[in-house]
């Protein structure tokens, strides 16, 4: 029973956490777009306009939900949960921290250390699609349908070089477990200096899962399916109110599991190089997920820092660089690994 | 608490699976097919086959079954009478062929009963992935090869009906 009650505390704090976050990550991203265009953004509500996500939340609660008349109204209507679900489910299996010491109990802080951590990730990104998917379909609208269809097409494909990216990491970790692989990068070093975090061992491999990931979240460059220019605004564009919020929300919250996921695998989760990972007192703790937070920020940022920068590719150029660059490296980097394995045994 | 999940999941997989046969809409069909592999997907997580789980999602309803979708969507198989035509066809094949999987399969469940109850794996239950990997390396090492091959069969033909030269029609 208290591990049961000790799971519900830990879901009710991340989902929690993460719901806020989606909304300030939403107002980070309209600050970041306007200093990089020189502009503003919003500072009118709150100091620096740091209750402009309260206005926004209200607003697209009070809007007119409108349902027209064209639609398939029970997948129109299960779409916007179909998508925002998965989106908060991928954190589940995320090590946000190592242990904490709270009222004499040592709490793992995860909320699942499934033996299939990185099973589950993948399994769960894959669902992502189906909301997008349905949505575009259920419109009855021919751009929300071509961005339904050009949605599928590219999660697919993407989907592949993500798994196999991760594959040369597990050789590695010879673990499913997020915690085992963090475990791994927070102990040794590469080359003597450099912790021994994935980045430094498998370069390829975090190249080629960080694009995979932005073309998994629908971000710029890889942003086709809701393309404003061609295809007005793609799968969502029928939706108001709320529903539209939740589409707008599953994307940040993609943004947030896909970020921490970087952290994670690639960049030591909650490692600090410097501070001694067995060490479990309490300030270190604290520290640890505060590392994570941290570094989760940052590429946060990176999300928005190149969809500001970089202009949307054509859709051939996408899938070439899925199919014939991203899948043949990710494929290499595990033969390499392999050989790498095999002669230092 | 086990037993209460597992008859809620089987429900849902037994009632999508009737679903899917008898929605008219393919989107549905196939949107209650997904329902049935996820109910799967839990009673394996409920015999502690974690990794078939897993593999059940990603596979089936992350692949397959967006590919259906995927499908259905760019053909717009909504209208009845467009699915009658091709189906309506082949419906005594389907019946006869359906109807030799059930006795094929209440004969394999039939014999097992027989033999008693499987000795249960305890390292399979404890270290699912790393029991499985060596046992699939191992003691099913034949299967495991020729089902590469059969699927590496599949996609170099897949290949090959694409990239097929269609006679210049100018």
């Amino acid at each position: 029973m208290d591990y049961a009650l000790e799971s519900l505390i830990k879901i009710a704090i991340v989902l929690g956490v993460i719901i806020t976050t989606v909304a300030y990550v939403v107002l980070a991203e309209r600050k970041v777009s306007a200093y990089i265009q020189n502009r503003l953004g919003p500072n009118r509500v709150g100091p620096w306009g740091l209750l402009q996500p309260l206005a926004d939340g209200l607003k697209f609660i009070l809007k007119e939900d409108v349902i027209p008349n064209h639609v398939n109204k029970a997948i129109y209507l299960i779409a916007p949960a179909a998508i925002l679900v998965p989106a908060l489910m991928g954190f589940a299996v995320v090590p946000f921290g190592d242990t904490l010491m709270v009222v004499g109990r040592e709490v793992q802080l995860i909320i699942s250390d499934a033996d299939i951590g990185v099973l589950y990730i993948l399994a769960v990104s894959s669902l992502g699609v189906y909301g997008v998917v349905l949505g575009g379909w259920a419109s009855n609208n021919k751009y929300a349908l071509m961005g339904g269809v050009r949605a599928s097409a590219q999660m697919i494909s993407y989907e592949l070089s993500l798994g196999l990216s991760l594959i040369g990491v597990l050789m590695i970790a010879e673990s499913l477990k997020l915690s085992d692989v963090v475990n791994l990068q927070a102990t040794g070093t590469v080359l003597g200096v450099l912790p021994a975090w994935f980045v430094f061992n498998q370069p390829i491999a975090c190249l080629v899962f960080m694009v995979s990931v932005f073309a998994e979240t629908n971000r710029l460059p890889f942003d086709l399916p809701e393309a404003e220019q061609e295809l007005v605004a793609g799968y969502h564009a029928e939706y108001s109110s709320m529903k539209f919020a939740m589409f707008f929300m599953a994307e940040y919250a993609h943004m947030i599991t896909a970020s921490a996921l970087i952290a994670t695998l690639f960049f030591g989760g909650w490692h600090l190089p410097g501070v001694d990972p067995t060490d479990s007192s309490f300030a270190l703790s604290v520290l640890k997920v505060l590392v994570f937070a941290v570094k989760t920020a940052f590429f946060l940022f990176v999300f928005i820092w190149v969809r500001w920068t970089v202009p949307r590719f054509r859709y051939d150029q996408v899938m070439r660089l899925g199919w014939k660059y991203l899948l043949p490296l990710a494929l290499l980097n595990v033969l390499l690994t392999g050989l790498y394995l095999t002669l230092n045994r | 608490m086990e037993t209460a999940v597992f008859y809620v999941l089987a429900t849902i997989a037994v009632a999508s699976a009737v679903l899917l046969v008898l929605f008219r809409n393919p989107v549905y069909s196939a949107l209650s097919l997904v329902a049935t592999l996820f109910a799967v997907a839990g009673l394996f997580v409920l015999l502690n086959a974690y990794f078939l789980a897993a593999v059940q999602i990603i596979v089936y309803a992350g692949a397959v079954m967006v590919l259906f979708l995927f499908v259905i969507m760019l053909l717009n198989l909504g209208h009845s009478e467009a699915l009658e035509s091709t189906v309506g066809r082949y419906r005594l094949t389907g019946v006869i062929f359906l109807c030799a999987l059930l006795v094929a399969q209440l004969t394999a469940v039939g014999t097992r009963q027989l033999r008693g109850p499987v000795a249960e794996n305890e390292a399979l239950r404890t270290e699912n992935v790393q029991t499985l990997g060596k046992l699939l390396y191992t003691d099913f090492l034949f299967p495991f090869e020729v089902a590469s091959i059969i699927l590496l069969v599949a996609l170099i033909g897949v290949v090959v009906l694409v990239k097929r030269e269609t006679p210049e029609t100018t």
